[in-house]
């Protein structure tokens, strides 16, 4: 599970704030009508209802802000990839299971294929476009060049904000904290050890009880 | 004939992948990023029968949903489809929200028809019939040598055993498909390929346009594993309607439909029959295996198919030896090419059978492995694994490990008889007064690390760096080039870079007038071409690749006998691939093709229900890959052997994983799970502790 998920911090429209909010008409449901359930949650979104035509969306992209008009249905993948031109963060499912769409929300890692454009405004939102600084790579970066932590590199871009995000929140981490940092993201190449590798090492961390190498000579 | 310099600075050295940083960046427009001016979006609708005829496709109201463009049926009038997934008709709109109204609003009119989607049931005679009037099952193909049935009288140990492979699907991570354009100077589709030349011919085909008219292009792309060397019916679909609306089509698939429609391994029964001498020579081998390649069962379809045999005995000689082989049609999507292709189940079954006769007869796996395995460079890839691995101290007999976590270990062979080069790689440079080079190839790269090794090879041959030569490839302009399959790109394309090269020196050579225009003298060289460039041209040249890669590898593992859950400890691979190129992506390379192979074994498998016909796993939830957590150490073994010239790694490094691990559970536990993949269930059935799944 994302940490977005997790936290709920996302206003209004996280998941968990949404269930919650379900939960407790769901316990009203138990002994009012099914009818009336739903006559009280058309009354608690009267106000808030948009669309389904294209309203004006701001998003604040890598510190730049861009204007989009969108139909509210329009993801934030979508609105980034095709709607402006942040191809970084890529499409593999587009239903919250392999992670090449993740991108930070204010320094959290979310699946941006399931986070409505709308949703995300008034977030600092960071791509992979934004990770590197006047043409140098960030150290994470860095790392997976070095380390060659990608083959085909359409995984790439998602590991890159996993790893990202757990080195804003935790500097030091274990083995353990990246394969947990990146247990949402999927790479079919197979370049997993390398990763893990790459990321202890833009950490500052010794790398033990990964892949390691020899050549012999005949 | 030419030959590799003996003393080198980046061949055999680790050069970081040179097109790393565009990755790094998202910087790299991969095909599905592609925003060519005024592009729609396209998509498919696909059959929702496994079987069906289909009567009438009425795309009136799916024509009238704003923002729609263009709607087109596959093909015209009646026709039947044969699988879940089958392409109906494609829209193209303004947005994806549009496309994924108008595809709900087309009205498609069919009967049902029987099917079958079980190879077990398709290959009865009474089965419905995936093509009316034909067999299901194909005639069988029969190899025979020596005297088999005389010969198992004559064995001291034989084992019968029934070893089972699933249908598994690629999922590169980027799905297929391509951004179309088609103008009145012809049709340019940016794929997502790994085989730009079959892509512009395979277009052109089905277009009925002449070759010269259809341009394919890929700077990068993500990932293939064999399926994606055609267009594919999704290309000839996103070039029709960017014909229809005049307009550039993106039509990239679905996580869903990739499962469905293009390409897969196929699945393999395998009914081995072996036995031993006394002294534990392989002495008869009688073995049965069918195995479906879906719908057209290997006939050929839009993406290139392929059949279900398998190498038998695989890396083995038995003197006597039989084999019957079937590949049988099912409702569902055709198989493709699948990272060496028939060799994973091959080496699945036949090391399992291996690992299976060597308890019976009481000797060590390992060393039944080397008095039987043919391979010299195997032989000394086993002691050497053995040693690194620690194979002595660490083996145990089978089911002898205490304790409710019980550990094990395996180890199986690879051999890849393909992976040589494709004679008719060429490929161009252009040198500038400035001293700067670009070299141009017809090929693609598909993650494997092209562009690296042409950068490498040339900084070698002319005195440079890696960082100093551009490489452009991806681009049916450039001189031609082979697809991306077999193993075979390094092996076809640093011959080519070596002869481009040496002719390139000789001219500059020629006409500036220094004697030996590399490295320090390279600048002075090129400026003195004035003001106009020297462009070469190359071809591959014999003498600097070979083919025939072989590799072992042994697995450690701990199966919980609770629970069921096998997890991979450490995995040693042992391979060669000749003269190495670039160290670091070769590993990559290895690294990449041992978590595939654990895929294999632990947790890959297409699961069709029988009663409707679909694909139930098709995405990633239920149809698991190895993640970061599954990982286990991998420890890596070249052996160098520069005299054979250049070999391709990508397959022989999946090749014998799945053996290798189901070997370590079957040591584990004492009984063996002989059906991939080795699900906690499968192996809690295999120890007796819930009843063996219902299959009916």
């Amino acid at each position: 599970m994302k940490d977005s998920d997790k936290d709920g911090v996302f206003g209004a429209h996280s998941r968990r704030t949404f269930l919650k909010s379900l939960g407790t008409v769901a316990a009203t449901a138990a002994t009012a009508q099914v009818n009336s359930v739903a006559a009280e949650l058309e009354k608690v979104n009267a106000e808030k209802i948009i669309g389904p035509e294209a309203v004006p969306v701001t998003l604040k992209i890598n510190g730049q802000k861009i204007k989009l008009q969108l139909e509210p249905r329009v993801t934030l993948l979508d609105a980034l990839r095709n709607y402006s031109s942040f191809t970084g963060p890529k499409e593999g499912c587009d239903r919250a299971s392999c992670g090449a769409c993740t991108v930070l929300l204010d320094d959290l890692p979310v699946y941006s294929c399931q986070k409505l454009a709308i949703e995300a405004q008034g977030k600092e939102i960071t791509t992979v476009e934004g990770l590197a600084k006047s043409g140098k790579l960030s150290p994470v970066q860095q790392a997976f060049f070095e380390k060659d932590a990608l083959m085909c590199g359409y995984c790439t871009p998602g590991f890159l904000m996993s790893v990202t995000a757990l080195l804003k929140k935790n500097p030091h981490p274990t083995t353990d904290d990246v394969k947990h940092a990146c247990a949402g993201n999927i790479c079919r190449c197979g370049t997993h050890p390398r990763i893990l590798a790459a990321a202890l090492q833009a950490a500052g961390v010794a790398a033990n009880g990964t892949t390691k190498t020899e050549v012999i000579n005949a | 004939m030419p030959s590799w310099p003996t003393e080198t600075k980046y061949i055999g050295a680790e050069t970081k992948r040179i097109d790393a940083p565009q990755k790094l960046t998202g910087e790299a427009r991969y095909s599905s990023d592609i925003q060519a001016d005024g592009w729609l979006y396209g998509m498919i609708l696909r059959s929702k029968w496994p079987s069906a005829k289909i009567t009438s496709v009425n795309l009136d109201k799916a024509k009238q949903i704003p923002g729609i463009k263009a709607v087109v049926t596959v093909d015209d009038g009646e026709r039947t489809v044969r699988y879940y997934g089958e392409e109906i008709a494609a829209v193209a709109g303004t947005s994806k929200q549009a496309c994924l109204d108008a595809l709900k609003a087309i009205e498609v009119k069919a009967t049902p028809l029987p099917f079958v989607v079980r190879e077990e049931e398709a290959i009865k005679s009474d089965s419905p019939k995936v093509f009316e009037g034909s067999s299901n099952s194909s005639d069988p193909r029969v190899r025979e040598n020596g005297n088999v049935d005389k010969a198992f009288s004559e064995c001291a140990a034989v084992i019968e055993g029934f070893y089972s492979t699933p249908v598994q699907i690629h999922n590169p991570m980027e799905t297929h498909g391509s951004t179309a354009s088609w103008t009145d100077e012809g049709v340019i589709s940016w794929a997502s390929t790994q085989g730009i030349s079959s892509v512009r011919d395979s277009l052109a085909g089905a277009l009925k346009l002449d070759h010269s008219k259809v341009r394919a292009i890929c700077d990068f792309m993500g990932g293939g594993f064999g399926a994606k060397f055609n267009a594919g019916v999704e290309g000839v679909l996103a070039a029709r309607l960017s014909k229809e609306t005049k307009a550039p089509v993106r039509l990239m698939l679905t996580r869903f439909d990739q499962a469905l429609a293009v390409g897969n391994r196929p699945s393999s029964f395998q009914k081995i029959k072996m036995g031993a001498l006394a002294d534990g020579t392989l002495h008869a081998f009688d073995a049965e295996n069918f195995g479906t390649a879906g719908f057209a069962a290997g006939g050929a379809t839009g993406g290139g198919g392929g059949g279900a045999d398998i190498p038998m005995p695989y890396l083995y000689r038995v003197p006597n030896a039989r084999s019957s082989q079937r590949v049988v049609a099912v409702n569902a999507g055709s198989a493709r090419a699948f990272r060496a292709p028939g060799n994973p189940p091959a080496s699945f079954g036949m090391e399992s059978a291996m690992d299976d006769l060597a308890v019976k007869l009481g000797m060590d796996p390992l060393e039944f492995r080397l008095k039987n395995d043919p391979s010299e460079i195997r032989q000394r890839e086993y002691k050497l694994g053995a040693e690194k691995f620690g194979w002595k101290e660490k083996y145990k007999k089978p089911g002898s490990s205490g304790g409710i976590v019980k550990t094990g270990i395996g180890c199986a062979g690879a051999a890849w008889p393909a992976g040589g080069a494709s004679r008719r790689t060429q490929g161009e440079a252009q040198i500038n007064p400035d001293g700067s080079i670009e070299f141009r190839l017809g090929v693609q790269d598909i993650g494997t690390g092209t562009k690296t090794v042409i950068a490498v090879v040339a900084a070698e041959m002319l005195g440079l760096k890696p960082e100093q030569i551009t490489v452009r490839v991806g681009d049916t302009n450039y001189p031609p080039g082979p697809g991306s399959g077999g193993s075979t790109t390094c092996a076809s394309i640093s011959p080519t870079v070596y002869d481009i090269c040496n002719k390139a020196l000789d001219q500059l050579q020629t006409q500036s007038g220094i004697a030996d225009a590399r490295g320090a003298n390279w600048f002075a060289a090129c400026k003195k071409l004035g003001v106009t460039p020297l462009t070469v041209h190359g071809q591959w040249q014999p003498g600097l690749s070979s083919d025939h890669a072989c590799g072992v590898q042994f697995a450690e593992v701990a199966v919980d006998t609770d629970t069921g859950f096998v997890s991979v400890k450490k995995i040693v691979a042992v391979h060669d691939c000749g003269l190495i190129i670039d160290k670091l992506t070769l590993e990559s390379q290895i690294n990449g093709g041992v978590i595939m192979g654990m895929g294999y074994a632990l947790y890959e498998e297409r699961v069709m229900d029988e009663l409707s016909g679909v694909v139930l796993n098709p995405n990633f939830e239920t149809y698991k890959l190895p993640g970061i957590a599954d990982v286990p150490e991998i420890d890596v073994y070249l052996i160098n052997m520069p005299e054979r010239g250049v070999i391709g790694i990508g397959e022989p490094a999946t090749v014998p994983t799945a053996g290798a691990i189901a070997n370590a559970v079957a040591n584990a536990i004492g009984v063996r799970v002989s059906s991939l993949p080795i699900t906690p269930a499968k192996v809690l059935a295999a120890l007796g502790k819930v009843p063996p799944p219902v299959t009916t």
